[in-house]
């Protein structure tokens, strides 16, 4: 279940731990990847550990001529698209008091409207297809909002209400568009947390433990098969049950 | 015919997978060939990398049949 043979996959912001987690399940499951990130050391390091069917694609998704150009390339380089993980997003937290336009806008920009800019590109491809799959990675915290997260809750949530809306645009050419919503994470920020403050978390976790990018790769694999065709506009919670929606 | 009106018409016939013949100056791209409000979106595309103009959206929401994208290319054209 669940092979992607013959696909051709882009994820954005393959140098984190949960992108270049998912781009390892993608080619695991059969397709060919390709990796864009702003560090292209980083992208050609993952190409290497990957080996065969994968394209380093660097691309600074703060420019908004970006996300078209980066889709011509992987089309151009690898023959097509057809599954996008918007996985890219970055946070620049404080209080809202203290939040300037500028760190609300950053945020927007690279977190909401380059996941929308790289859907816009990558559906024309798609719909000549009549298949393809748009995933997003959101926040747990654009449900649930979070203190000093203002412009990355409302970015994550803002995913869900374009790619519902994607959804139904283009639900007519066979393409789905979903989100994942990942809770907490364990990465090099949580691991440098004290045992009192770990706990604290722990008790707001039911099944035990921290997430792991496979947790999250593993969702994006699913909704980017041939299996989950009649899933569309949909959010996959995965937070071992850290909020119930 | 002309060859604006032919390649338009090649295109139509392309897009929406009609027969050539059902494709007449009159026809409607949704009423009678059976275009959803994507399809149209998709035929302008089409039409501004096949003749290298641009069709903005007000434009755009006024091509309905063969003969308007056909008029409105041949405009573009003779500008």
């Amino acid at each position: 279940m669940f092979a992607l043979d013959g696909k051709v996959a882009l994820v954005t912001g393959a140098t984190g731990g949960i992108g270049a987690e998912i781009a390892r399940v993608l080619h695991r499951q059969g397709a060919r990847v390709a990796l864009s990130g702003t560090r292209r050391e980083v992208l050609e390091q993952l190409a290497t550990e990957l080996g065969e069917g994968v394209l380093v694609a660097p691309a600074n998704l703060s420019d908004p001529a970006a996300p078209q150009a980066l889709v011509e390339q992987v089309e151009a380089e690898l023959g097509r698209l057809d599954i996008l993980v918007n996985n890219a997003g970055f946070t620049r937290d404080g209080l809202a008091m203290r939040m300037s336009d500028k760190d609300f806008a950053d945020v927007i920009e690279v977190d909401l409207a380059a996941p929308f800019r790289l859907a816009r590109a990558a559906m024309r491809g798609m719909m000549k297809r009549r298949a393809g799959r748009i995933i997003s990675i959101a926040s747990i915290v654009g449900t649930t909002g979070n203190p000093g997260q203002a412009n990355y809750a409302a970015a994550k949530a803002g995913l869900v209400g374009m790619s519902k809306s994607l959804a139904q645009e283009l639900a007519s050419r066979g393409i789905t568009v979903n989100v994942v919503a990942p809770g907490f994470i364990a990465t090099p920020m949580t691991d440098a947390l004290n045992e009192a403050q770990k706990s604290r978390l722990m008790e707001r976790i039911p099944l035990g433990r921290m997430g792991a990018p496979g947790d999250i790769a593993a969702a994006v694999a699913y909704l980017a098969s041939e299996e989950a065709g009649w899933v569309t506009g949909a959010t996959l919670h995965v937070n071992g049950g850290m909020a119930m929606t | 015919m002309s060859d604006t009106a032919e390649k338009v018409k090649k295109i139509v016939v392309e897009h929406l997978g009609v027969e050539e013949a059902k494709v007449t100056s009159e026809a409607s791209f949704i009423d009678d060939l059976g275009a959803d409000s994507l399809d149209t979106v998709e035929l302008v595309m089409a039409f501004e990398e096949a003749f290298g103009v641009e069709i903005p959206d007000d434009a755009a929401e006024k091509i309905t049949t063969v003969k308007d994208a056909i008029d409105y290319i041949e405009a573009q054209k003779a500008a």
